[in-house]
């Protein structure tokens, strides 16, 4: 395979400024990442020590292999949402290591309002359910909560992905032989009951586990029965009396210990073989991707320069180079492991729809995962190329995304607009994972465009009427669209909401592909399955 | 004892000081500049801090943040190698103040001998014999010229302030000696900081001699004999051995001594060398004090198997020599080599840049002192040295077969450096015959390239065997089919946005 011919002048005043703007937008998510780490409040840290628990970060050390990778999900879930009351919506959920297997963890953090469930803390431990049934990975849940959060109990309850859809999970996972372990480590009150009491084996702490459809006050105010905690759901009564859970632990340490003892009983995982070669770092220095993405998200630039910095070697196997130049595909590995990878050199036109959907065909024939670079403002429009079936066209590059069913993977290096972003396997398109880089933009359109129609839409509304609008009044009535696109359109903004898996340092970004890759792999690839393609 | 030291230096010392730590269990902190981010003695310390920007005074000059460094890290020791702040007594006076042990002199005695002319008048007061020339500092052009007439021409020209032959010109009449003068004040201005220059008597094919000396903090000192430092190519140094073949016991003995009263009227104590010039007629003259570790210090360590690298940092710690001088014996033979990353057939100009692929030399009687590996990026803004070679056995004759053996198996490729250059000299006749005077090079090694030129063939085969089987990798690469390990077992610690 050749390398990548790299154009990049390090040393040009562009290179430097670009670098340093991006630079700067990696230090403050890191800033901001390590402030949601945190969890709770000082004082809600200071009440969860006092009562000998450790903290959920803590209890993570102690639950993985020392000195392995940790591939967190859903780092930002609820940033700036429910009055940052609830940073990383008071849940950790990702992808870690026990005895040398991939394992799901779903672990509330009690330090967050009780570990209770927010609208975002319920998507997120379905978003980690999902990818534990799409990647058949054990999961591990780490009980420490209070229920849901109980002012919010209108986003929480009765709809199909609410509540009510982590239990159906359990089922359906454990159904799929698919583990499912609890680890009871704190409250686990009234539907939070359910999650051990659904598990295949739970463990529980004594004088701190608890397991109980309703509390003691309830309990008062329904029967007028008065008991402790301990006597309603503690460990004693679950493992002795009611077998709700299985396995009685001493302490959080213990209670970790038996959960990985649990974790290497099962069968080892058989996973899908892919044509591995020796890993082979890239040639070209990952670090100079801070200085090829332009600072203007709007000015283009060659993917193929990032992909050099991510790929083995940074060699890449050119696919269709001349044809529909706006979209880049090619075959590549990364840490060994091969890869297709689709990236967005402009606007999509026909002949790279065309070309997108022969290239995913490609891979999925030949049972190869697939990255998508996304920087994509979206498909061209036009008299012109409406008559020529633009449509169609895309059609066929997201009917060849839709159906294929080889790990697909997501980064949205750039812009990511209209349905750029579906063509390119956004969030609807069962990415296994995907992520921004902390440049992206995540929007309909951009703000500017969609400024741009309202006011159209709206100046021949007046004109009907016989009135018109001055300049001024022209750009006051464009103001708010800007700065709702603006803001909306922030990888933050897209993190909170779960609409991506988080944001990554570019950096970052290889090592991430390849333990997704890897981890996908737990669940074999089946053969290619497409529909009717308009031709 | 002292319980952290701090290096305060890059490449190959920086790594045999850590090595020197490591044995003795003492935890070592690194230091390094930007540019030095992957270099080999920040990985070995067992932590390494960077220090700023490449240009040496953003980093491996700056004072204020070494020190703080060592405070921040809880270092009670300097370590200074060679070069750099090595000879700097400001710097030693300043960890003096700052409650620091600085693994050297102490900056009274570093003050006197890193000034040529104050050291030249306390030597000659102590009848210590130095070459004839001027006592003077600063001079106006007519003193230069009475003082050149008084020493004989040819005269040499050198910096007060300088070392490494910065500055240094040789006048062989007194029409060149205004311009050589000029010339040489500027060259030391920009070099020093320090345009004073002095005069001194030129000595003809002369070899350069200097005796190794350990003293202590209490009036204990002791030699361990001499190494012949004669090839130099721009009057650096770059093979060295001991013994020299050009003196016998008797001088040896004699010579000893007077290293041995140097040390002492200059109040000096830890490790330090005395450098000489010996002429055509055994007759010897006091050079200067080199107040440091020497680049050339393994040679001595192979035929004493004394470890002088321990012996500074025990001293440093306050602890008595425990070497007699009787005790200590000349075994074998050994030669240095210096592997410079320059090219000998541009006069020797320096060549940074990556080195794509390297192999070690070893075997018995074979040292390799190093600060490279495959893979590591040479920065420009430093000394372009990248190893030593350094061969011992039992006579010279044999040392010498083992050198050039030692330096047909080293490669290093992607740069261009001085290892076939040295060869050469090694194989020389000349050499093999001891003939070894400061001119070497200049007499025997000045068609050095052109000889090489003549083996087309070689060249050409070479690249050609290189590029077939780059060939071949790229039509395909292995491809594993066996288990390859996981990534989740291979990456090591890591979580976005950083442990």
């Amino acid at each position: 395979m050749y390398r990548i011919e790299t154009k990049i002048d390090t040393k040009s005043p562009e290179f430097r400024e670009n670098k340093r703007a991006l630079q700067d937008l990696v230090a403050e998510f890191k800033a901001r990442l390590k402030e949601v780490k945190k969890g709770g409040p000082p004082k809600a840290h200071e009440l969860h020590k006092s009562r000998g628990k450790l903290t959920v970060r803590e209890r993570l050390e102690l639950l993985f292999d020392r000195n392995t990778p940790f591939l967190e999900l859903s780092t930002l879930a609820a940033y700036d949402m429910y009055d940052n009351e609830a940073p990383a919506a008071g849940m950790v959920t990702g992808v870690g290591v026990i005895h040398g297997r991939e394992v799901l963890i779903v672990a509330n953090d009690a330090t967050v309002k009780g570990g209770t469930y927010f609208p975002m803390t319920i998507k997120k431990h379905v978003r980690a359910q999902e990818v534990a049934m799409e990647n058949r990975l054990p999961c591990i849940y780490l009980v420490d909560s209070g229920g849901i959060f109980l002012p919010y109990q209108s986003g929480t309850f009765p709809d199909k992905d609410h509540f009510g859809k982590i239990f159906f999970n359990q089922a359906r996972l454990s159904a799929m032989g698919i583990p499912q372990i609890s680890i009871v480590l704190g409250s686990c009150t009234a539907g939070g009951a359910y999650v051990p009491a659904m598990s295949d084996e739970a463990v529980i702490v004594r004088q701190q586990g608890t397991i109980f459809i309703g509390g003691p006050p309830l309990v008062k105010a329904a029967t007028g029965e008065e008991v402790t905690d301990e006597e309603l759901g503690g460990a004693d009564v679950h493992c002795r009396i009611s077998g709700v859970a299985d396995h009685y632990a001493l302490n959080d340490q213990h209670a970790l210990e038996i959960a990985r003892n649990i974790v290497e009983s099962l069968d080892p995982p058989k996973k899908f073989e892919l044509d591995m070669a020796e890993s082979e770092d890239p040639y070209y220095d990952p670090e100079e991707v801070y200085g090829i993405v332009p600072r203007d998200i709007r000015k283009p630039y060659d993917i193929r320069e990032v992909i050099a910095r991510i790929v083995d070697g940074s060699r890449f196997q050119e696919f269709k180079e001349l044809y529909g130049p706006t979209i880049v595909t090619g075959f590549a590995r990364i840490m060994g492991y091969p890869v297709g990878i689709l990236g967005n050199n402009g606007v999509l036109f026909s002949e790279s729809s065309l070309k997108a959907a022969h290239f995913i065909n490609l891979c999925t024939m030949r049972k190869i995962p697939l990255i998508f670079l996304q920087n994509i403002t979206g498909f061209i429009v036009g008299k012109q190329y409406e008559h020529k079936g633009i449509a169609k066209d895309g059609a066929k590059m997201v009917h060849a995304v839709a159906n294929a069913d080889v790990p697909k993977f997501t980064v949205i290096v750039g812009g990511s607009y209209g349905a750029g972003n579906y063509g390119m396997c956004g969030r609807a398109y069962d990415p296994r994972l995907i992520w921004m880089w902390p440049n992206a933009k995540i929007c309909v359109m951009g703000g500017e465009q969609a400024a741009n129609v309202l006011l159209t839409v709206k100046l021949r509304a007046l004109k009907k009427a016989g009135k018109t609008m001055t300049k001024e009044e022209q750009e006051k009535f464009m103001e708010p669209t800007l700065k709702k696109y603006e803001e909306e359109s922030s990888p933050y903004y897209s993190g909170a909401r779960l609409w991506d898996d988080g944001i990554l340092d570019p950096l970052e970004t290889r090592t991430a592909l390849a333990l997704g890759i890897s981890m996908a792999l737990n669940a074999s690839i089946p053969d290619q399955r497409f529909g009717v393609f308009r031709m | 004892m002292i319980k952290k030291i701090l290096i305060a230096n890059r490449g190959e010392i920086a790594v045999r000081v850590i090595n020197a730590c490591r044995e003795m269990s003492v935890p070592t902190v690194a230091v390094y500049s930007t540019a030095d981010r992957k270099s080999l003695h920040v990985q070995m310390a067992d932590e390494a801090i960077c220090i700023g920007d490449p240009p040496p005074l953003e980093s491996y000059l700056n004072i204020d943040k070494i020190i703080a460094v060592a405070k921040q890290t809880g270092a009670d020791a300097i370590h200074p190698g060679y070069g750099f702040l090595a000879e700097n007594s400001d710097f030693s006076a300043r960890c003096e103040r700052e409650g620091l042990v600085f693994i050297g002199p102490n900056s009274k005695a570093l003050r006197l001998v890193g000034d040529k002319v104050a050291s030249r008048e306390t030597m000659t007061k102590a009848k210590i014999p130095i070459i004839p020339g001027m006592m003077t500092k600063r001079a106006e052009m007519k003193e230069f010229k009475e003082a050149a007439e008084s020493i004989g021409y040819p005269v040499m020209i050198k910096a007060s302030a300088g070392g490494g032959g910065k500055g240094m010109r040789i006048i062989y009449s007194p029409k060149e000696l205004e311009k050589g003068i000029e010339a040489g004040m500027r060259e030391a201005k920009s070099a020093f900081g320090d345009e004073s220059v002095y005069l001194e008597k030129y000595i003809e094919e002369p070899r350069h001699v200097e005796f190794q000396v350990l003293a202590d903090n209490f009036g204990n000192v002791v030699h361990l004999f001499e190494r012949e430092c004669s090839i130099q190519r721009r009057h650096q140094k770059i093979v060295e051995e001991t013994p020299s073949c050009a003196i016998d016991d008797e001088l040896r003995k004699k010579m000893g001594e007077v290293a041995k009263k140097v040390i002492k009227i200059s109040g000096y104590n830890n490790a330090g060398t005395v450098e000489f010039l010996l002429d055509k007629n055994k007759k010897f003259y006091f050079l200067e004090v080199n107040a440091r570790i020497q680049v050339e210090h393994p040679i001595t360590e192979l035929v004493t198997g004394v470890d002088l690298v321990k012996q500074q940092i025990k001293i440093a710690s306050g602890e008595k020599l425990k070497l007699k001088q009787e005790e200590i014996k000349q075994r074998g033979h050994a030669i240095e080599c210096r592997i410079y990353a320059e090219d000998p057939e541009n006069n020797f100009f320096p060549c940074a840049g990556k080195i794509l692929f390297m192999k070690e030399p070893a075997g018995p009687g074979v040292r390799h002192d190093c600060g490279i590996y495959s893979g590591f990026d040479v920065p420009v803004y430093y000394d372009p040295i990248l190893s030593k070679v350094i061969t011992w056995a039992e006579t010279r004759e044999d040392a010498r077969g083992r050198m050039i053996m030692a330096l047909s198996d080293y490669i290093i490729l992607g740069i261009k450096t001085t290892i076939g250059f040295l060869s050469s000299v090694m194989g020389h006749p000349e050499f093999a015959a001891g003939n070894t005077q400061t001119n070497f090079i200049e007499k025997n090694m000045s068609d050095w390239g052109d000889k090489k030129k003549g083996r087309k063939f070689l060249n050409e085969a070479l690249l050609a065997a290189a590029v077939s089987s780059q060939m071949k990798t790229s039509e395909k690469r292995a491809v594993v089919k066996e288990k390859a390990p996981s990534p989740w077992l291979t990456v090591g610690k890591w979580s976005i946005g950083g442990n």
